[in-house]
């Protein structure tokens, strides 16, 4: 286990690396002089000045990079133009609203997706493995912004049982919390839901067929508990780690689902830094998010690794 | 028995293997209705100037939110103008935008996977960190960062978006090449002299092609949506020009009071990228029959 950790993480630092590279390689995109075009329309010669000096503007460009990163590894992601805050406390600020979300999104996606997987496989070529695909089909194909507005229009518009924005914290009103987050989650889990159903479809499809399911059947035991003891606990290793790499598209979604609802998480602060031009803060949260995707990556890769006896050799 | 085996032995040679994944994908109803939809909506994309009704930019004070009617069979938006009609052009933009980043991915993705896969060493490593790295950033994250960065439009849109998804094609490209790269015919290939761009152009490329094409179809979907989402989210086609996304963008302000807004171009999106992931799945199928 040492050894696989240490043979990971090896290969994790140039991973890293090339993200600063990347992420740092954004400021370079910016047309003209980058002070003047962070500094924002005001253009205040002082905080051009601020910026030029800040950011080592008048060095060589690897200069520049090894000052950047060095203020990286010490947490300084650079301060927010706007908002005069830095911008690691921005999303720290920000993180709990869209983790929540997340969780809440990846539960459901959960319950649909493994069940509607299972349900295909045990059922194959029948009916409710056609309506299984094609529910599939429909969460990889609807676009989740939309389906927020529909929802919108049915359960808040129409119906009046959801509030249509907005965010309440649980521990203020936990109700009013579920009420608020409960569709969001739902249409951000939509997607993911498809994802886990094409998995969970095909790893059963495999274990079913294999010999310890055979034997399980050539028992007498009740299929019930071949599929749910037998064949899914087995299937279900494989589902929960691709089921994690599933993260990115969930940060992705959560940017438009929290737009759509008002939800002042995550996705709201790029998308808000977008339109204000606070460009260290698009650049904070892309650095953010893909740390976090490499470090839940390595997770998931460790946690197979120690359920995953054959792996250990 | 034998003898229908023996049939098939000797009708199998006469087919090619593109003509015989083109039977398959001809038996699959799902890909063939994905196709009819692919079809329609490049054949509206281009004959909007004739088909659609009305000007989609041309706005009237006297049919603001309007519901459908036979004048306006999808309505109206906040400022007069036929949603049909801007549905319509709206097709133009999506179907660029999701062909465009596609071929962006893959003008990239193929040539710099081929290299990594087929030169091997260093090359390969560096390369792979790159890919890892860009894959570490998630899709739409790492699109709406470049367009905010090259600035709001659509074009710059489709190149992020095209940038975005290239890991995917380079990973993709690589893993076929280092299979293809140790068969017999490459080996003798190599044994006969040939020069390595030779090798890797004439001898390699055409076998690595298959799965680039199911992975383009599929991609163009990706990019639809996300060609969409930055439009929704206001960094890709700009006002007035009619875009699906940027339609939602402005509906999701009237649901309460004209939801024909949002009906319609979210119904759209969802054909379109129906058609393609029908479309996709049926290539899938029909080039790599051990998927069906």
């Amino acid at each position: 286990m040492f050894n696989y950790l240490v043979q990971r993480l090896a290969t994790i630092v140039p991973t890293l690396f090339f993200v600063s590279v990347i992420i740092f390689g954004l400021q370079q995109l910016l047309p003209g002089d980058a002070a003047l075009v962070l500094a924002g329309e005001d253009r205040d010669p002082n905080v051009v000045a601020y910026l030029r000096a800040k950011l080592h503007l008048d060095e060589p460009l690897p200069m520049r990079y090894a000052y950047w990163l060095g203020g990286v590894v010490q947490g300084d992601l650079g301060e927010s133009l706007r908002i005069q805050k830095p911008v690691l406390d921005l999303i720290l600020e920000k993180l709990p609203v869209t983790v929540q979300l997340a969780t809440m999104a990846f539960l459901i996606a959960i319950a649909i997706g493994i069940t509607a997987g299972i349900v295909s496989a045990v059922t194959k070529d029948s009916v409710w493995d056609y309506a299984a695909n094609a529910v599939a089909l429909w969460g990889l194909s609807t676009p989740n912004f939309w389906l927020g507005i529909m929802l919108i229009l049915l359960f808040s518009v129409s119906l009046g049982w959801l509030p249509a924005s907005g965010y309440v914290s649980p521990f203020e009103d936990p109700k009013a919390n579920f009420a608020a987050m409960i569709m969001p989650a739902f249409v951000l889990g939509n997607a993911i839901a498809a994802v886990l159903m094409r998995h969970t479809r095909s790893a059963m499809l495999q274990v079913l067929s294999a010999d310890y399911v055979r034997t399980a059947r050539a028992k007498g035991l009740v299929e019930r508990v071949v599929v749910l003891k037998h064949a899914l606990r087995n299937a279900l290793i494989p589902i929960i780690t691709l089921g994690a790499l599933e993260f990115g598209t969930l940060l992705s979604g959560a940017v438009l689902t929290e737009q759509v609802f008002s939800i002042p998480g995550f996705g709201k602060l790029i998308v808000d830094a977008v339109f204000n031009r606070d460009y260290l803060v698009v650049q904070g949260v892309v650095l953010f998010t893909a740390t976090v995707y490499i470090t839940l990556n390595l997770l998931a890769d460790l946690a197979y690794f120690a359920v995953n006896p054959r792996m250990r050799g | 028995m034998a003898a229908v085996a023996a049939a098939a032995v000797a009708v199998a040679p006469e087919l090619s293997p593109g003509r015989r994944a083109l039977r398959r994908l001809l038996r699959r109803k799902g890909a063939m209705v994905g196709l009819a939809f692919v079809v329609f909506f490049i054949v509206l994309a281009i004959l909007a100037p004739y088909v659609s009704p009305h000007d989609p930019l041309a706005t009237s004070w006297g049919a603001i939110r309007k519901p459908p009617s036979e004048l306006y069979f999808f309505g109206t938006d906040e400022i007069g103008r036929d949603v049909l009609s801007r549905v319509i052009w709206g097709a133009r933009a999506s179907l660029l935008a999701g062909l465009v980043s596609v071929c962006i991915s893959l003008g990239l993705g193929l040539p710099i996977g081929l290299a990594a896969g087929y030169l091997g060493g260093w090359v390969d490593a560096l390369i792979s960190r790159v890919t890892d790295a860009m894959l570490a950033c998630p899709f739409l994250i790492l699109a709406i960062a470049l367009a905010a960065f090259l600035g709001p439009s659509l074009t710059n849109a489709m190149i992020a978006i095209g940038i975005s998804a290239t890991p995917v094609f380079i990973r993709l490209t690589r893993a076929q090449v280092l299979s293809v790269k140790v068969e017999d015919y490459v080996e003798a290939a190599r044994a006969l002299g040939n020069p390595h761009l030779r090798i890797a152009l004439r001898h390699i490329l055409p076998n690595v092609v298959a799965p680039l094409i199911v992975q383009a179809t599929l991609a163009i979907a990706a990019a639809i949506i996300a060609e969409a989402s930055l439009s929704f989210l206001g960094l890709g086609q700009q006002p007035p020009s009619p875009s699906w996304g940027s339609m939602l963008n402005t509906a999701k302000n009237y649901v309460d009071h004209a939801p024909w807004m949002a009906i319609w171009p979210g119904v759209s999106i969802f054909l379109l990228v129906l058609s393609f992931n029908l479309l996709g799945d049926g290539l899938r199928d029909a080039l790599d029959p051990r998927h069906g």
